[in-house]
C-alpha cells in the first residue's frame, strides 16, 4: 500500500468496470453450473434412496467422503489432470454440493407424513403420480433449504478456484490479484461483490422459497 | 500416482519450520485461537438469547447471514487494517499480513454454528422443567447452570463440533495469504508443477486425518458431557443423518473453503 493513497480507488474501479464484470459473470458460472448438476445428481440419489433405504447409508459415506477433501487440495489434485479447463474446478465445486443437496432432498422426502401418501394411494394415484403431485410439493420446503446452503456454500468455494489461475477465476482472482499487488482496491473489491453475491444468493432463495410454498407460512409469526 | 509414502518417510519433512510437527502446530493454533475467541464471543450471547428469548430473532438472523460470507473474502476485508495497525500497535507486520486476518477470518466463521446451536440448545428443554426449577426457589443463573445447561450440552457439543470441523478445513486457505499450517503442503506443491503432487497428497491427508481425529476426540467429550438419563446407543453426530438442515434453523453444514 501506497503511503498516503486512499484505502478505495475509485477511479480504478470506474476504469476497469468490463473487468470487474467478466469476473462476476464467471463467478455466476462457477456457481450455476455446478449447482445445477448437484441438484440433478441429488435428485437421482435421492429418488433411489428413498425406495432403496439400503442405499441411504452408502451414499452419504461417499459424499461425505468427498465433503471432507480441502477444496485447495481438489484444485490442485486435478489441475495436472484435466489442465487449466473449466473441469477442474467444477468437478469439486458439483462434488461438495451433493452431500448438502442429497441429505436434504431425502429429508424432504422423508418428511411427508405417512397418512399422506396413504390416502393419495386410496385416491388411486399412480406411484409416479404420488412422487410428481404429492411427495415432491410437500419436499419443496426441505429442497430449497438444502439449494440455498449448496449456492452459499458454492459461491465461497469458487472464490478458492482463483488458485488454479486467470482463465476463469471469478471473483478470487481480484481477490488473489489485488494481494499480489499490494492493491487494496481488488481485492477489497472482490472480497465485496462474493459477499454481497452470497447474501443475495441467500436472500433470494428464502424468498423464492415463501413463493412456491406459501401454505407454510399462512399462519402469521411463522418462519 | 505421485510418491506420497516417500513424502512422509522423507526424515526431512519431520524436522524444522516446513516440517509436518511444525506445520500441524500451526494449523492447531491458528484454528484453536479462532475457536476459542468465538466460543468466548458467542458462548453468553447464545446462553443470553436462549434463557430469555430476548433478541433471539435478530441474532439468529445475524448469525444466517454471517454464514453466507465467503471465508477467502472474511480473510482479506480486514487486511488493510491488521496491515496498517501494526506500526501503531507495535506488533510485526508479518502478524498483520498472515496471524491476524486468519485469526480474525477463522473467529467469524465459527460465530454461526455456535450461537446458533447454544440458541437451538437453550429452547429445545422443556419448559416445565424450567418452571419447576423456578417452583423450587432456584435463581435464574442456577437455573442455566443446573437445569439448562446439562439438557443442552448435546446439541451444544453438535455445534462446537461443527464449528470447529469447519475451521479446520477452512484454515487450509490461510496459506494463500502465506500463513502457516497443514495448507502450506497443499499450496506450495501447488507452485512447484508435477513434482508439488506428493505435497498435495499428503497435505490433504493430513489436513483430513486432522479434522476426523479432533471430531473424533470430541465426540467423545460429547458423550461424557451427555448426562447419563439423555445417553441414547447412540448420541447425536455432527455428521449423522439427523442433522439436516431445515428451513432457517441448525447450525447446517455450510463451509466455505
Amino acid at each position: 500500500m501506497v503511503e498516503g493513497a486512499p484505502l478505495i480507488d475509485f477511479n480504478w474501479i470506474a476504469g476497469h468496470l468490463d473487468g470487474i464484470g467478466l469476473r462476476v459473470v464467471q463467478h455466476l458460472q462457477l456457481t450455476i453450473i455446478p449447482l445445477l448438476l448437484g441438484i440433478v445428481i441429488s435428485l437421482i440419489l435421492a429418488v433411489w434412496a428413498v425406495r432403496t433405504p439400503r442405499a441411504y447409508g452408502p451414499v452419504t459415506a461417499v459424499t461425505g467422503l468427498l465433503y471432507t477433501i480441502p477444496s485447495l487440495a481438489a484444485f490442485a489434485v486435478l489441475r495436472p489432470i484435466f489442465g487449466l479447463s473449466l473441469l477442474t474446478a467444477l468437478i469439486p465445486l458439483t462434488a461438495y454440493t451433493l452431500l448438502i443437496l442429497f441429505r436434504n432432498f431425502v429429508a424432504g422426502f422423508s418428511a411427508v407424513p405417512a397418512d399422506v401418501l396413504e390416502a393419495a394411494e386410496g385416491m388411486g394415484y399412480t406411484r409416479r403420480e404420488r412422487l410428481i403431485r404429492v411427495e415432491l410439493p410437500l419436499a419443496v420446503p426441505l429442497m430449497i433449504a438444502g439449494v440455498r446452503l449448496a449456492s452459499v456454500t458454492t459461491i465461497g468455494l469458487a472464490t478458492v478456484a482463483a488458485v488454479l489461475g486467470d482463465t476463469f477465476g471469478g471473483l478470487g482472482q481480484l481477490i488473489t490479484e489485488g494481494i499480489q499487488n499490494f492493491f487494496p482496491t481488488k481485492y477489497l473489491l472482490g472480497a465485496a461483490l462474493s459477499v454481497a453475491l452470497a447474501i443475495g444468493a441467500d436472500y433470494l432463495f428464502v424468498r423464492f422459497e415463501r413463493i412456491v410454498t406459501p401454505w407454510t407460512h399462512a399462519q402469521a409469526g411463522g418462519r | 500416482m505421485p510418491d506420497v509414502f516417500g513424502f512422509f518417510l522423507d526424515p526431512t519433512h519431520w524436522q524444522g519450520e516446513t516440517g509436518i510437527p511444525n506445520r500441524l502446530l500451526e494449523h492447531l493454533v491458528i484454528s484453536g485461537s479462532g475457536i476459542l475467541a468465538a466460543t468466548l464471543l458467542s458462548l453468553p450471547i447464545g446462553l443470553y438469547i436462549g434463557h430469555t428469548n430476548r433478541g433471539a430473532g435478530l441474532a439468529i438472523n445475524l448469525a444466517n447471514i454471517g454464514r453466507a460470507v465467503p471465508s477467502y473474502a472474511m480473510m482479506v476485508i480486514p487486511l488493510p487494517f491488521t496491515l496498517a495497525l501494526a506500526p501503531v500497535l507495535g506488533y510485526s507486520p508479518t502478524l498483520g499480513l498472515n496471524f491476524l486476518p486468519i485469526f480474525l477470518a477463522m473467529t467469524f466463521l465459527a460465530i454461526p454454528p455456535l450461537l446458533v446451536s447454544t440458541y437451538a440448545g437453550l429452547r429445545a428443554v422443556d419448559r416445565d422443567l424450567i418452571e419447576a426449577g423456578r417452583g423450587m426457589g432456584l435463581t435464574e443463573l442456577q437455573i442455566l447452570r443446573r437445569i439448562e445447561l446439562p439438557i443442552a450440552s448435546p446439541i451444544l457439543m453438535g455445534g462446537f463440533r461443527t464449528a470447529t470441523l469447519q475451521v479446520i478445513a477452512t484454515a487450509t486457505i490461510g496459506a494463500i495469504l502465506s500463513g502457516g499450517g497443514l495448507g502450506r503442503f497443499i499450496f506450495d506443491g501447488l507452485n512447484q508443477g508435477l513434482a508439488g503432487r506428493a505435497s498435495i497428497y499428503a497435505g490433504a491427508i493430513l489436513v483430513a486425518a486432522l479434522a476426523i481425529g479432533v471430531d473424533l476426540v470430541l465426540s467423545l467429550v460429547q458423550t461424557r458431557l451427555t448426562p447419563r438419563a439423555l445417553r441414547r446407543p447412540s448420541t447425536p453426530t455432527a455428521r449423522g443423518p439427523e442433522r439436516v438442515v431445515g428451513v432457517g434453523e441448525g447450525p447446517g453444514v455450510a463451509r466455505t473453503t
